[in-house]
């Protein structure tokens, strides 16, 4: 009895520590910036105000770069998990040639350290006239995920029974319809997990952001708040604002989604 | 290509997949072909992916072997730029930062969340809450997690005050701005967040190793602490591959917490491979270097990524 107590009130006290800097932070963005120049960053609150999520918002117009990352995020995570799936459909359920190879390939891709793809890429989007394009953007996501989610839907669709497909085939369903009608609808929890995975990291990105996007009205929000510190320099409160902004989205996206996020990320683990 | 294709038909049977490469095919069960369709589902995302992945990453390993400022075009060097590395202090110090980082960020990142899987792997009351507290900051984006402690890092915030308050005021330093500290100070956000992906990747290990182990490890008397020893640690094996492959990875990659904090600052205090690619790429344009810097971030990272790819592959054939 006296050990589960002592069990809880150890986890509790991890925990707390745990999100404290959050409620911290969230804590400061709505101090004023007179109560933080009067009584400093490290004391309780003395002051309310909303006006740091106004400056942060209209200002700072984090509500363009908020918008920015949906453009980019939405259409890449869609772009890289419709293309992944018909790849790892073909790979899995047909015996193309060279299969394992083209796989392993893949995979590899994704495992690369972005770093020796830099400046290729900055390089080769100015070429074609999409540097500084939210376009090019979203190309560099999908063509860099691809890899992974290719693999992870290939083990997925690999353990489907192969008599589902057959009795498909019998009934006269192409490679297309067995794709968007069976094999497809059986794939969903995997899509979930990828979907809310990749949603977090093609948000989160800040490298391929600031190596293919210059101006700032075109900035996603996470490389945009970097920008904020040069913009508001010491006014802590307003940093915080921002940092909370920017920090919804993915937490709404895991609240939804937690479960499958969870798994997702279990994925390589068990698999 | 597409006779060659034509040729291979059938779907493919579960159990009789042992052959690599599709090269040898198994078992005929009729003249089904592979449909052009099939075909393109599987190019288009492999082309896609080798305009914006293997084909840079081919020019990457080239331009490694040049020198370049971006206006005119690239010299060819030969090994020129790896034995400059070789008298470059900086290099010298970032790969020193990235080695400090791989151990302690990595080592600490595994013993923390490996540790908190198992205090938290039973399920009881309130342990969903606990797991949600650590994970909570794995959604957010690093440069999220860098401004929350920056705030905190701030001369007079809260790290400062809490020092003061238990009597460490001489310890008060500006931590991100000196270079003694400034590393560190990175660390500890990165591991703040890390632990808790390491977590949750140790608890569906943990939910996968059979319960009559512990019962038979009991029946026979051994602790808690011998049944952990002997009979979890030695059931992860598959995971632990999965973590360290998975925290090698990051740990070389590890570029936006660091930029966003401190941008490999002070003095290159806290600079890693990553951040001195990146500034010696797009601040100094010595693209050439810059390439060969990325070159041996790949070369560090490729004996990790090998036993990863050999790992997933054993266990899908």
């Amino acid at each position: 009895m006296i050990r589960r107590t002592g069990y809880h009130v150890a986890m509790s006290i991890v925990s707390f520590l745990w999100v404290a800097p959050i409620l911290w932070v969230v804590v400061i963005s709505f101090r004023s910036f007179d109560d933080v120049a009067a009584n400093g960053l490290g004391s309780l609150p003395h002051s309310f105000t909303f006006s740091t999520y106004k400056s942060a918002w209209e200002d700072a117009d984090e509500f363009r770069a908020l918008i920015n990352s949906l453009l980019v995020t939405i259409p890449a995570v869609l772009l890289s998990l419709g293309l992944a799936s018909i790849a790892a459909y073909g790979l899995a359920r047909y015996s193309i040639p060279f299969r394992r190879t083209i796989l392993l390939l893949m995979l590899m891709g994704n495992l690369l350290p972005p770093q020796i793809l830099l400046i290729p890429i900055s390089r080769f989007v100015e070429l074609i006239g999409y540097y500084d394009t939210l376009i090019a953007l979203i190309a560099v996501h999908v063509g860099f995920g691809l890899g992974f989610y290719t693999f992870v839907l290939h083990g997925f669709m690999r353990d489907l029974p192969r008599e589902i497909q057959e009795a498909a085939t019998i009934d006269g369903a192409g490679p297309g319809r067995i794709y968007s009608s069976v094999i497809l609808p059986l794939t969903r929890p995997a899509l979930a997990a990828l979907g809310a995975l990749s949603f977090t990291w093609i948000f989160n990105d800040l490298l391929w952001s600031i190596t293919v996007i210059r101006s700032g009205e075109k900035m996603p929000v996470t490389p945009a708040l970097l920008g904020l510190q040069g913009l508001f320099v010491s006014s802590w409160n307003v940093i915080a604002a921002g940092t909370v902004i920017a920090a919804v989205p993915t937490v709404a996206v895991f609240l939804r989604f937690q479960k499958h996020f969870v798994g997702g990320l279990a994925i390589g683990a068990v698999k | 290509m597409t006779s060659t294709v034509a040729e291979a038909a059938q779907p493919v049977a579960r159990s009789g997949d042992q052959a690599g490469g599709g090269a040898r095919r198994p078992r005929r069960t009729g003249p089904r072909r592979v449909s052009p369709l099939i075909l393109a589902f599987v190019l288009v995302p492999f082309v896609i992916e080798a305009v914006w992945v293997f084909w840079p990453a081919l020019q990457g390993f080239w331009l490694a072997l040049t020198s370049w400022d971006g206006l005119s075009a690239p010299r060819f060097v030969g090994f020129g730029n790896f034995s400059d590395m070789v008298s470059d202090p900086i290099f010298r110090t970032a790969l020193k930062n990235t080695a400090i980082w791989l151990v302690l960020f990595g080592g600490l990142s595994v013993i923390g969340g490996f540790g908190m899987a198992l205090l938290l792997q039973r399920e009881r009351r309130g342990v969903g809450i606990y797991r949600a507290a650590l994970f909570t900051p794995v959604v957010f984006s690093l440069v999220v997690t860098a401004l929350i402690w920056r705030v905190f890092y701030q001369p007079d915030g809260l790290v400062d005050t809490v020092f003061r308050t238990v009597g460490l005021g001489n310890f008060v330093r500006p931590w991100l701005a000196d270079p003694d500290t400034a590393l560190y100070a990175v660390i500890v956000p990165a591991l703040w967040r890390q632990i808790g992906y390491v977590m949750v990747l140790y608890l569906a290990g943990l939910k996968a190793v059979d319960p009559a182990l512990y019962e038979a490890a009991k029946v026979d008397g051994a602790s808690a602490w011998q049944r952990t020893r002997y009979v979890t640690i030695p059931q992860l094996k598959g995971v632990n591959s999965v973590v360290l492959s998975v925290i090698v990875i990051d740990s070389l990659r590890s570029f936006d917490i660091v930029w966003s904090m401190t941008r490999g600052g002070p003095y290159h205090s806290s600079e890693l491979l990553s951040t001195y690619m990146y500034s010696t790429a797009f601040q100094s344009t010595q693209l050439g270097y810059a390439s060969a810097l990325a070159v041996v971030i790949f070369l560090l990272a490729l004996a990790v990524i090998l036993g990863y790819l050999i790992r997933a592959f054993r266990e899908e054939s």
